[in-house]
């Protein structure tokens, strides 16, 4: 039952990113690195993803697009941070319009560091969500088996909200301190 | 009478690795209107002049855009450098001169490979990468960044790159003209390739003017311009160098501007390596920026503008970048207007954009 | 072999009233608008307009009280309309008559005008 894990497919968005990562995730699709191998193909629509990789610190603009991309994507699904400045901002920390890291917005599963992030890190990131993935759908079968366990799914959308408030407490937090 | 509908372009779109929105107005299958809004990518970096002194904001600029990242931390180097009176030593001029065309090398060979995707040649896509990948592998040697390289600092560079590295450099050049080529000819002569760009968003040499055009996009249309005709930057009178002129101003002259450029840079490279001298790469910058002053650049997308002003103070008073996107929007703008849906992407793709570069 | 332009650093004072003479001049004279700018000096705000012509670089250096409201170039330069808006979004600048006006949502930001002197 591990489909999913030996061919997922990933998006990529670039949520105000300077392109260094961008270009990367991309270099990963091309015969240096090829992912294809492992049967990751790149897609264009949130509805055939199971990996969401973004990169970039997120702005004002972009968030409910993040959002949007990810609400769209199918359970079970991973999101991959790619760089620093998904991560948490990174050199543009303090810029006025960067909500500062994705996690800020959605849930982040996987967290790939570096500026910009290489190619065999962002590969091993994704690898690394697959287990996610794999756990989550895991998760998934046993509460369609066993419709007991129903209120777990619940908790768990729950604490993505709470999260989601939590960012914007965070977010209110940072105007005051201006 | 056809009835308008309006079609949302983006900010997620498979051809775009970039985010930006465009309502395209269409009749039929043709656009009427084309109308774009951006600040996906807005950070607000420039304010962190406030933040950082002027030997960090060096590498914050540097981070605007992670494919013309060498030229943007050149540009504000030089900038500061102006303002500061500094004058860098010849052989710095030269090294900064030969990482640019290699930049501008990778840049135009990712353009390549995206040009190819947009109209559906997976495989020339790749293999533009696979080409690019020796390039990247050349700038990791020498600055240990592949994309992002921190080898520009105010005063000239961080470390030198040997004069056998830099042989080592022409000849793998020389070893990767003949792929390149290979490589270029299906973009001119395939068939299928000319199909889809002879002829599409023709930009006229007076359009071109009168909407500011810059770069490859201005140079497809026959306007002669180039910073690289000036002494703003770099060696460049030192290598004879002349721009790359097309005059059909449609997506394929555009392309082979780029082409052209392409196997100016090995040349250009190549020259520069010969007449390189030896000596120190960096002066030592002590003091406050005091003063103003503009430099002005050729990126591979074209001129990008770069101000510094500073009142005595280890702290910019403003650091402003004008990248070359910014300039062509307003062509892209005029060009949508009648063309075909499918043809979108592919003009998009020709002006070279690059969001991040155009909202800091 | 084309002769190489040394490129001079000039910046030319211009009031308000005259900007737009000043700029039809230069247009006539075959000038291409290269950018526009602004920078908070002290309380005020300082606009630099740039143009080129055969590699040549010009600058209007305009002064202005962040009330004070400027004349839209765009009738004369339509792609100025990318810097007018950035101008009004970021530093607050007020300009008038611009052929394309986003009327504030040419970027969204955080928080509204976070260049503004008055801040």
């Amino acid at each position: 039952m591990s489909y999913i894990a030996k061919s997922p497919w990933v998006i990529h968005y670039d949520g105000s990113s300077c392109n260094g990562c961008d270009i990367e995730v991309l270099a990963c699709l091309t015969p240096m690195y090829d992912v294809e191998r492992f049967g990751i193909i790149n897609t264009g629509n949130p509805k055939h993803a199971d990996v969401f990789l973004v990169t970039g610190s997120v702005n004002e603009q972009n968030k409910d697009v993040v959002k949007q991309i990810y609400e769209q994507m199918p359970e079970p699904k991973v999101v991959v941070a790619v760089g620093i400045c998904a991560c948490s901002g990174g050199v543009f920390k303090q810029c006025y319009n960067i909500m500062g890291g994705v996690d800020t917005v959605i849930p982040v599963d996987v967290y790939v560091p570096g500026c910009a992030a290489r190619p065999e890190a962002i590969i091993d990131g994704v690898v690394k969500g697959l287990a996610v993935l794999q756990e989550k759908r895991d998760k998934m079968v046993k509460g369609i088996d066993a419709p007991a366990e129903a209120p777990e799914t619940k908790a768990e959308t729950s604490g993505e909200e709470e999260k989601a408030d939590q960012a914007e407490k965070t977010e209110e937090g940072g105007k005051t301190d201006e | 009478m056809a009835k308008r509908t309006i079609i949302p372009f983006g900010p997620q779109h498979p051809v775009l690795p970039e985010p930006v929105h465009l309502d395209l107005v269409i009749e039929d299958e043709t656009v009427v209107e084309a109308i774009p809004s951006i600040g996906f990518i807005h950070r607000g970096l420039e304010k962190l002049v406030e933040k950082r002194d002027y030997t960090q904001m060096v590498y914050v600029i540097e981070r605007i855009c992670g494919i013309c990242s060498f030229g943007h931390g050149w540009g504000a180097a030089a900038s500061i450098e102006g303002a500061m009176n500094v004058k860098v030593p010849e052989r710095a001029e030269y090294l900064r001169t030969i990482l640019h065309e290699l930049s501008r090398l990778h840049s135009h060979l990712l353009w390549l490979g995206l040009l190819a995707d947009a109209f559906g040649f997976e495989s020339l896509f790749n293999h533009c990468w696979r080409v690019r990948e020796t390039i990247l592998d050349i700038l990791e040697k020498t600055t240990g960044g592949r994309v992002i390289f921190s080898i520009c600092k105010v005063g000239g560079l961080n470390k030198d790159i040997d004069n056998d590295t830099l042989k080592e450099i022409v000849e793998t050049l020389k070893e990767l003209k003949p792929q390149i080529k290979e490589l270029t000819d299906v973009f001119l002569e395939d068939d299928s390739v000319k199909n889809r760009m002879v002829g599409v968003g023709v930009l006229t040499k007076a359009d071109a003017e009168a909407l500011c055009a810059v770069g490859p996009v201005a140079r497809g249309s026959g306007v002669f311009q180039d910073m690289r005709m000036t002494n703003s930057h770099g060696v460049y009178d030192k290598l004879d160098f002349e721009p790359v002129i097309e005059t059909a101003g449609d997506c394929y002259a555009r392309c082979k501007v780029r082409i052209g450029e392409v196997f100016q840079s090995i040349e250009l490279i190549t020259k520069a390596v010969g007449q390189i001298p030896d000596g120190p790469v960096s002066v030592a910058v002590k003091g406050n920026v005091e003063g103003e002053y503009i430099t002005r650049m050729e990126q591979p997308r074209g001129e990008a503008f770069y101000y510094a002003k500073g009142a005595n103070s280890k702290f910019l008073q403003r650091m402003r970048v004008r990248t070359p996107t910014n300039m062509n929007i307003p062509a892209l703008v005029k060009t949508l207007e009648g063309c075909d849906l499918a043809d979108v992407p592919i003009l998009i793709l020709t002006i070279d954009p690059c969001i991040s570069c155009t909202e800091r | 072999m084309s002769e190489r332009v040394d490129v001079k650093q000039n910046f030319t004072p211009v009031e308000v009233s005259q900007l737009l003479t000043k700029v039809k001049n230069l247009k006539s004279d075959g000038y291409r608008f290269a950018q526009a700018c602004a920078t908070v000096v002290d309380d005020k705000i300082e606009i630099i307009y740039s143009f080129d012509k055969a590699h040549q670089l010009t600058n209007l250096r305009l002064v202005i009280s962040p009330e004070e409201e400027v004349e839209s170039i765009t009738g004369d330069y339509w792609p100025a309309f990318i810097y007018e808006n950035e101008m009004h979004d970021l530093f607050g600048v007020k300009f008038i008559h611009m052929a394309l006006d986003y009327q504030g949502n040419f970027f969204k930001v955080s928080e509204p005008t976070p260049w503004s002197p008055k801040k």
